[in-house]
């Protein structure tokens, strides 16, 4: 080791000792956040030292190679790798050398060695990568629509001349525009949704306290409507909270396992005795060995109470909820199927926007809130599954959550970064 | 043919490509303004939408020149021959994507003036369907996968669905109450519009499908969806 460290040119000083402080921080960075942050702190002065300048500090690679990478020392390339933010390195063509974890999982696998045009089709973006080619650092907004709308602001910035690399960094603004546009649209529902109840609700209080003073039978009656109408305002509002809760999460991908099977059951013993009023049956048929899948265990109880509720609301009475639990080739499902009336076809594109509503005397009857199922349209989403629905009228209906299976757990899931040491 | 010969071929192929990628972007960038300026009452986002179309327009100039130059000094012959068709073809679509967006983004300078309606929402989830459709046929085009494209042409009965159930629920508002026909038009046509953009998606998977496999995806179309084909209920009118 003395050795080695002799080899080193004497200005590559600070660098050993700024790598090793790196290295070690990579290693501890797991629990804490201040960890995590002095790494990122030493990874960006690392990439500049690395990247900026030409020469070879403790590497030395091919000089005359065509491969910028080569240059990349394995630690930086790892630092790069598990950055907690998008990363891009692009040549002078303008085609991806490297692209980190996070950038791959923005914009989908397979991006090496393609050009940024074709993966990042964002004419915004674009120019200012080109720009930066000219040596005009730039940040533009970007704003990927679909599946899951997520904001960014990228910066494009030229970091070595010879040979040409780019860097594209990618910083993350989804969570501030989302909080931003939740708050608005909660308001905007709220204020229209709970109008109607807070209307009925202060026009009998008025009639109660004029015309109605000493009417006792009448009383009973308003008073009962009132305690209906509250219930709704009190359902309302939960509903549009945890509408709200599951969007501003909705590009996080859920990190826990979870079986189906257990989910279903436990949504299914929740709504055993609503389901009990009504005389109908809830039934799970659950298949053997389905694979689990990665998921947030309280959204997707959710999910399934939604539709279970729904499916003893719309069914018929006396009738039977049957839940099947089973797998179709790397995907597991979940059929939550009624015998009640079916839905017309013309209904079925549109049941998951909110405040839809088949029949809306009905829905209010039932206690309906019109947010049901774009809860569960919105939980299925950021599970990235997908939600069937098929309806037979005067058959009943059968709603279907396709989900991902989780891929078989890997014993360490990702190698350790190198000791530092052995580098040296 | 010299190395250096094909080399430059190859290039050339890729460059256009690269250009069609490029026309997309913008494209999605046009059609995705269009949609915020629905969905959000953006007047700035409906200027920005109707402002991107000279752009677009250029591009597609500009791949029909360099196509035709391909076309004439190389005479390709089969998967480069397709590509080469393939560019034109998509351009062309995309411009009419384009087009209708443009049109979607004047309409909704005119929503905006309006109070506000529950309805444009449902709008603006369609268009997002349709969003996401134009973003998988461009990533099918760009990874030259079929699969992908064919799972773009399968989709696009979801977007006529909500289109004809749209439809009905205007037709409805309308004969409840005639003032509301000026307004009503309009969303009909933005939906109708949209629903037309969904079509150019699955125009684009046709031809990516035929440029990596050779066949042809419309003579393999299942007889079970006929979405397409189903007329809108003339009687509910009458």
């Amino acid at each position: 080791m003395l050795e080695s460290l002799a080899r080193l040119r004497s200005h590559a000083w600070p660098l050993v000792i700024g790598m090793t402080a790196g290295g070690a921080a990579v290693v501890f960075a797991g629990p804490t956040l201040f960890w995590g942050l002095v790494a990122l702190g030493l990874a960006a002065v690392l990439i500049m030292q690395f990247v900026t300048f030409q020469e070879p500090i403790l590497w030395s690679p091919d000089q005359n190679s065509d491969e910028p990478l080569a240059l990349l020392p394995p630690l930086t390339r790892l630092l790069l790798e598990r950055l907690p933010m998008p990363v891009m390195l692009l040549d002078d063509d303008e085609m991806v050398l490297f692209a980190n974890q996070f950038m791959r999982e923005v914009l989908g696998p397979g991006l090496d060695r393609k050009r940024a045009s074709s993966v990042l089709r964002n004419p915004e973006v674009l120019a200012a990568i080109a720009g930066a080619g000219r040596g005009e650092s730039a940040d533009v907004p970007l704003t990927l629509p679909v599946p899951v709308e997520r904001h960014f602001q990228a910066y494009a910035t030229r970091i070595s001349v010879a040979p040409p690399v780019t860097v594209l960094l990618l910083h993350d603004l989804t969570m501030v525009r989302r909080s931003e546009q939740l708050r608005a649209d909660f308001i905007a529902n709220a204020s229209h949704e709970l109008r109607t109840p807070l209307a009925a609700v202060s026009g009998f209080i008025e009639t109660l306290r004029g015309p109605a003073k000493d009417d006792t039978e009448a009383r009973e009656q308003f008073l009962e409507i009132m305690t209906n109408e509250t219930a709704r305002m009190r359902r309302l509002i939960n509903d549009l909270l945890s509408l709200s809760r599951i969007e501003m999460n909705e590009h996080v991908k859920p990190q826990g396992r979870v079986g189906l099977e257990s989910v279903v059951r436990q949504a299914a013993a929740a709504l055993k005795l609503l389901a009990a009023q009504d005389g109908i049956a809830v039934v799970v048929d659950a298949a053997a060995d389905v694979p689990e899948v990665n998921g947030d265990q309280d959204e997707l109880v959710q999910l399934f109470q939604n539709l279970i509720h729904n499916a003893i609301k719309y069914g018929r009475e006396n009738g039977t909820v049957r839940i099947m639990v089973g797998r179709s080739d790397g995907q597991v499902f979940a059929a939550v199927r009624d015998d009640g009336e079916g839905i017309a076809p013309s209904a079925i594109p549109r049941l998951t926007e909110r405040f839809y509503r088949v029949d809306v005397k009905r829905s209010r009857e039932r206690g309906g809130t019109g947010l049901g199922l774009a809860i569960v349209k919105h939980i299925v989403s950021r599970h990235q599954g997908r939600l069937s629905i098929e309806s037979q009228v005067g058959e009943g209906s059968t709603f279907t959550v396709f989900l991902p299976a989780a891929p078989a757990e890997i014993p360490a899931k990702a190698p350790a970064p190198e000791p530092v040491t052995e580098m040296l | 043919m010299t190395e250096h010969t094909v080399k430059s071929f190859g290039e050339q192929l890729e460059a256009l490509s690269a250009l069609v990628a490029q026309m997309g972007g913008l494209a999605e960038a046009q059609f995705a303004a269009a949609i915020e300026a629905i969905a959000r009452r953006d007047s700035t986002a409906a200027e920005r939408a109707v402002g991107g179309d000279a752009r677009i327009d250029e591009i597609q100039q500009e791949i029909e020149e360099r196509a035709l130059k391909l076309l004439a000094l190389r005479q390709p012959m089969a998967v480069d021959l397709r590509e080469t068709l393939a560019a034109i073809k998509t351009a062309a679509e995309l411009e009419r994507i384009g087009d209708l967006a443009k049109n979607i983004a004047k309409r909704a300078m005119v929503l905006n003036r309006e109070p506000p309606i529950r309805l444009t929402q449902s709008l603006a989830r369609m268009g997002k369907a349709a969003q996401n459709q134009l973003k998988q046929v461009l990533d099918a085009f760009s990874n030259r996968n079929a699969e992908e494209a064919e799972a773009v042409w399968n989709r696009d009965g979801e977007i006529d669905e909500i289109y004809n159930s749209l439809f009905r629920e205007l037709l409805t508002y309308m004969m409840e109450d005639p003032r509301t026909i000026g307004l009503c038009t309009h969303l009909l046509f933005v939906a109708k519009n949209i629903e037309r953009s969904g079509d150019h998606c699955t125009n684009i998977a046709e031809v990516v499908y035929h440029m990596v496999r050779a066949g042809h995806l419309a003579n393999n179309r299942p007889k079970a969806d006929t979405t397409s084909e189903t007329a809108v209920p003339y009687e509910t009118h009458a």
